[in-house]
């Protein structure tokens, strides 16, 4: 017998991860989901933003990593409060994982939500976690032509920040290729050229993110006024 | 790697669709996987027959259909196959198009007994 069934097979995760959403958004929270290959820079422009952004935004950090809680250890330095997801072996964050540090969060306290997704530039794009937007990182040293590789990170992504551009004079790569070949992928994409080394590009990537925190807020305000 | 998690999902709404059916066995499953996934049908088909092992679902088979992209221009109001993932329109340059299919990680029918 032949039976037709229309289901997403994520449906569970999305489920979990409107949920979270849900939860986000009472608190007025603005939740970003960063990811890229292991090494492109997360935690590093997560600790340059962090000390950029911390006299203004009240910040938390969930990490994830296969193994070792290194990288939170790192956030919490910076005087954040910060959460270690370990997952054990798998390649990404889903919604689930992400509930599960809800008791560890005063979220009340909060404006600004980082989840540092497993190093990798495939799996994690699949997945929502709840977040209001995902933003990658590519080092210029992973090489140009990772947007025609990897083509759905590119496209799930809001923000794209091209980062170690430092060693541009010791690479073979193009940002100028980089920039074109996502742009074609996702033109909606919002690009930044930055270097967490020298601190090079990120003035705009700091104003940027506070604006769209400012923006977060003011819109949940209209909406609980209107 | 994520096929382990999607194996273990599809399988759940399969358990879940079966049971609905008051079905004893899994002869089949059609799937729809768009050219936008980030699957890998072999690693997929794999991690399925890993876990059905000793369940009513043991032998069946995964059909797997891959979704090309397509999009649709809302100012020429006309769709179009997206190649090379250029997310434009190839007639009038615009790139506020919707992407119609391809993103698809759907099941569309199974067989049962």
């Amino acid at each position: 017998m032949k039976v037709s069934v229309v289901r997403n097979i994520l449906e569970a995760n999305e489920r979990i991860a409107e949920q979270n959403k849900a939860l986000f958004q009472e608190h007025h929270l603005l939740v970003i989901n960063l990811m890229s290959s292991p090494g492109a820079g997360k935690t590093s422009l997560l600790e340059k933003t962090i000390d950029a952004l911390k006299k203004d935004l009240r910040i938390g950090v969930i990490e994830g990593d296969i193994q070792s809680t290194s990288d939170a250890e790192r956030i919490a330095r910076k005087g954040v409060p910060a959460v270690q997801i370990n997952t054990g072996g798998a390649c990404h964050l889903d919604g689930n994982m992400i509930r599960e540090t809800f008791p560890e969060f005063d979220f009340s306290g909060l404006d600004l939500l980082v989840v540092e997704n497993v190093g990798n530039l495939v799996c994690p794009a699949e997945f929502k976690v709840g977040e209001d937007f995902k933003v990658m990182i590519l080092s210029v040293a992973e090489g140009d032509d990772k947007p025609s590789k990897y083509p759905l990170m590119f496209h799930e992504s809001k923000v794209l920040l091209i980062n170690k551009i430092d060693l541009l004079p010791y690479v073979e790569c193009s940002v100028e290729k980089i920039i074109k070949d996502s742009l074609n992928i996702n033109p909606e994409l919002t690009i930044f050229q930055v270097s967490c080394k020298t601190g090079e590009g990120l003035g705009a990537w700091y104003r940027w993110l506070r604006e769209r925190v400012k923006e977060k807020s003011q819109a949940l305000k209209n909406e609980s006024q209107g | 790697m994520h096929e382990m998690s999607i194996a273990q999902s599809l399988i759940t709404i399969l358990q879940e669709e079966m049971a609905k059916h008051r079905a004893t066995a899994l002869r089949s499953v059609r799937l729809s996987i768009g050219e936008m996934s980030a699957i890998v049908p072999e690693s997929l088909s794999f991690c399925f027959e890993i876990i059905v092992q000793g369940t009513p679902l043991e032998g069946a088979k995964l059909l797997m259909d891959r979704i090309p992209l397509k999009g649709y221009c809302p100012d020429c109001e006309r769709p179009f196959d997206i190649k090379d993932f250029i997310f434009v329109c190839p007639t009038c340059g615009s790139t506020t198009i919707e992407t119609i299919e391809g993103q698809e990680l759907s099941i569309v029918e199974m067989e049962v007994e």
